[in-house]
């Protein structure tokens, strides 16, 4: 196990995403528990072709500022600098925005695949990767464009679809705490898919708030065991 | 006056029908207006997909924390009793039907209950979210949404020609012009807006709408 885990920023954390990696991105919208500072780490380092899962493509500069004033960054920003090959997640593009965002946008030009699943759905196969485990059977998506292509079976009068496991070569994570051995606390809603995603992944590095010394988290309230995380990254806000 | 009800309208008439005690999850847009909109005296907990379970009304621009949003991502205020949870806890929560009620936005609702909220012609990017798994794990599935397109073209139909997002899951539909039960039987009108009938609500309906026996106006 590494020992060794805290690194000095987000550029030096994220150095060794290579071309053609699979990175999970934790969050779940454009606020609350994005990586955000990691993700633009990423975009600086230039990897590329790129397979992103995250529950959502984010907006993107431009268009966000039509939503806040002044704007923000978000996922989009891997879009807008063309390293994303493929998008697995539960919403690339908002229906009720304009179709501007920089994912959509890659997406109608023909340059960017896309794997579109049910937020639950994307929950369960990062939880089955992240357990070993070959996969489940669901309802969700039964007669709809989900099955296309997916495994039917009948239980107890029901139909199920199967759905199979996802990993990742890095997970980029947002928490509001780390002590230095990697234990993790989050707050609020900024936890979403964050512990999921942080436990599924080859190398997890995590951006918090703050990073304590080893005895100052609650053992009783830690979400994320430290053997899941790799690189911690603080981040003072 | 013959008008349409405002969404604050809609989203009102909806969250007349939250039992108390129900744990109740709000879809994107128009249902989230239900969180301020809870009938005086009812304690209701509502569960947002993003993983928290008890949450108080829209936050005031004094309030605001980016870390504590509903899955529309707007903040919320807390309220004494609520919790956090990651997203497959959260999933697990709605699959396994421990959600009471969902109100969901939807393009098209079928006479049989069949349910399109997420993708329209022209928009391959956009995503289902959390809306499947909604529809197929909720004990009670509330669409909320514009009784006829922009142009005037019914939502209610015979068959959804927009992508499903589950089948015969739909209980009751709430619009500016109605208040709709879904039945074996098909669509039954229970309310009606003020000032119309049920011929001019009929014209704008392409499924086939029964009057209750008791039909009357939508009340708040």
């Amino acid at each position: 196990m590494v020992l060794d885990k805290v690194f000095k920023s987000c550029d030096e954390a994220v150095k060794d995403i290579f071309d053609g990696a699979t990175v999970m991105v934790g969050g779940f919208g454009s606020f609350g528990g994005l990586p955000i500072n990691l993700i633009t780490a990423l975009s600086r380092q230039g990897a590329k072709d790129l397979t992103i899962i995250a529950n959502m493509g984010g907006v993107g500069f431009e268009l966000s500022k039509r939503i806040k004033p002044g704007g923000y960054q978000d996922l989009g920003i891997l879009f807008e600098r063309g390293q994303v090959k493929k998008f697995i997640g539960s919403v690339p593009a908002l229906g009720g925005m304009p179709p501007d965002s920089p994912l959509e946008k890659l997406y109608n030009e023909g340059k960017v695949e896309l794997e579109i699943i049910p937020q639950g759905t994307l929950a369960e196969r990062i939880r089955c990767g992240a357990g070993g485990l070959g996969g489940f059977y669901t309802t969700v998506g039964v007669g709809t464009v989900v099955e296309k292509g997916k495994e039917k079976k009948v239980m107890n009068g029901k139909e199920y679809i199967l759905e199979t496991p996802l990993t990742a070569d890095f997970a980029l994570i947002k928490a509001h705490k780390a002590d230095t051995l990697g234990n993790l606390v989050y707050r609020k809603t900024a936890r979403c898919f964050n512990p999921i995603m942080a436990t599924a992944a080859g190398t997890t590095i995590v951006e918090v708030d703050e990073l304590v010394k080893v005895g100052q988290l609650d053992p009783e309230v830690v979400v994320t065991p430290h053997v899941y995380v790799h690189r911690i990254v603080e981040v003072r806000g | 006056m013959k008008g349409r009800l405002d969404e604050q309208t809609i989203a009102l008439r909806a969250a007349r029908e939250f039992a108390d005690g129900s744990v109740v999850n709000l879809g994107y847009g128009m249902p989230g207006l239900c969180a301020n909109a809870i009938p005086e005296g009812r304690t209701i907990f509502f569960q947002s997909e993003n993983g928290m379970l008890g949450y108080g009304s829209l936050a005031g621009d004094a309030e605001k924390d980016y870390e504590m949003i509903n899955a529309s991502d707007q903040p919320v205020t807390p309220l004494n009793g609520m919790c956090f949870f990651d997203s497959a806890a959260s999933f697990d929560m709605i699959r396994g039907g421990h959600i009471d009620i969902v109100v969901l936005g939807a393009y098209q609702v079928s006479e049989k209950g069949d349910l399109a909220n997420w993708g329209r012609p022209g928009r391959p990017a956009t995503g289902m979210g959390g809306g499947m798994d909604l529809a197929a794990g909720a004990k009670k599935v509330i669409v909320t949404m514009l009784h006829t397109t922009k142009t005037g073209e019914p939502r209610i139909v015979k068959n959804c020609t927009y992508p499903l997002t589950a089948r015969r899951c739909v209980s009751a539909i709430v619009t500016d012009l109605a208040f709709i039960e879904v039945t074996g039987e098909g669509l039954v009108l229970k309310e009606i807006a003020p000032g119309w009938t049920v011929p001019e609500v009929q014209s704008l309906t392409e499924a086939k709408l029964m009057p209750a026996d008791d039909l009357k106006e939508i009340e708040l």
